[in-house]
């Protein structure tokens, strides 16, 4: 059977993937920023998943205005890096795979998670930059990928409560799926940033880090975090953070943590970085 | 599961966050000509038409007076109250050759440098920050 053995959290913050593609992860400004994630790159090249759900948000690169799904599941076979204006980012294509995409859909559904099932689409840096920061910079992605992707651009984005919801059925789904396969969910996005507004630039290291606090153990006090608190607390986009929730809820009653990384700033933002494993 | 929320009170809160203007229905309705104008710039053929003649390519596209001004102006907080989503935005500053850091310091009226600095020392505090009723 197919089994979750962990949950990785990331931001995915673009000038991350772009200092990777400029190979300047060594200067000064990045360094700290990128060591913070040695340990995980290790880590994964012991684990081997087989395949990573990979929760994020799209950024105005494969939805537009027309169309705003609140929750996606790519079920295609491959997936191309979008161009976001700056061109496509130097990296491989990422490889669905679809069978277990295509259970995970439909068990959703019927678990009553309304899903929008996405065949083609390209996926940004919301997406690739997490598998840089994790993987490194191979020809090709060591595993097959799963996006996930949730509106939190247009609001209402989903409650962290029904984000902690959708990871538990996903669970469910993942461990009803006959193959033998050693799965990972990642949550990415955040930590505190705000991009827009005079209020820009706003960064709260505490509130970020009692976040990551209350990841570990048996607490479920963050599902009941109100979309008003992150705003406040955490700028406009730290709302991203709900989709770290979708990795918590998918890792069951309780977690232990493995690794974690906090570093002010990356360009706006707060990276932040967390790796879990399910107690069991 | 969650009790339901009170729609209305959901979103008034939003107005009492200071210098942020959260992407509601409204405002994604009167910006959703302005965002799918600045999606266009996606494709490398429309950058070039863009580049070469700005004013005739915005009046492709139904937008009002005030919206057409404040993207000439590349008026970002004007952008934000007329409708205007910041990950849209982007595509417009992208083709500019301009960064996420370089456009959004223009909506803080910091200098670049100052607004870089401040990053560096750790970012904007939320002290003061959280509510319009905050003491400044």
């Amino acid at each position: 059977m197919a089994r979750i053995t962990a949950g990785v959290a990331s931001s995915h913050i673009p000038a991350l993937g772009v200092a990777a593609d400029l190979n300047k992860t060594q200067e000064e400004y990045w360094r700290p920023a990128f060591a913070g994630y040695d340990w995980t790159r290790r880590w994964e090249a012991e684990q081997q998943p087989d395949v990573v759900i990979l929760v994020y948000n799209d950024h105005a690169s494969a939805f537009d205005m027309k169309i705003i799904p609140t929750f996606a599941i790519g079920c295609g076979e491959r997936f191309k890096p979008a161009d976001e204006g700056w061109g496509p980012r130097p990296v491989p294509d990422v490889i669905g795979h679809p069978d277990l995409a295509w259970h995970i859909a439909q068990s959703l559904i019927l678990d009553e998670f309304d899903m929008t099932i996405i065949n083609e689409m390209d996926v940004d840096h919301g997406l690739t930059v997490p598998l840089t920061m994790m993987f490194g910079q191979p020809d090709a992605w060591p595993c097959r990928v799963i996006p996930l992707a949730v509106n939190v651009v247009t609001y209402p984005p989903p409650s962290g409560n029904r984000c902690w919801a959708l990871g538990e059925a996903i669970a469910r789904a993942v461990e009803s799926f006959p193959e033998n396969l050693n799965v990972q969910v990642w949550g990415t996005g955040g930590m505190s940033h705000q991009l827009q507004g005079p209020r820009a630039g706003l960064i709260n290291q505490e509130w970020d880090n009692r976040f990551l606090d209350r990841l570990e153990g048996s607490t479920q006090e963050l599902r009941h975090i109100p979309h008003i608190e992150y705003l406040r607390e955490t700028g406009s986009e730290g709302i991203e953070m709900v989709m770290w929730l979708i990795m918590r809820g998918a890792l069951g009653q309780t977690t232990r943590m493995l690794h974690r990384h906090y570093h002010v700033p990356a360009s706006n933002t707060a990276v932040g970085h967390i790796v879990l494993e399910p107690v069991t | 599961m969650t009790a339901p929320r009170d729609i209305h009170s959901y979103l008034a809160e939003f107005e009492d966050i200071p210098g942020t203007r959260i992407f509601t229905a409204a405002r994604a309705r009167q910006g959703y000509h302005l965002n799918q104008f600045a999606m266009s710039l996606m494709k490398a053929d429309n950058r070039e038409r863009w580049k070469a003649d700005e004013r005739g390519y915005l009046d492709e596209w139904p937008l009002t007076d005030d919206q057409k001004q404040a993207v000439l102006a590349r008026d970002y907080n004007r952008l934000l109250d007329l409708g205007g989503n910041i990950y849209f935005l982007s595509k417009i500053f992208s083709t500019d050759g301009k960064s996420f850091v370089q456009a959004v310091s223009t909506m803080t009226g910091m200098p670049l440098e100052d607004y870089q600095a401040m990053m560096l020392a750790g970012g904007r505090s939320p002290e003061g920050q959280r509510s319009k009723k905050d003491p400044k």
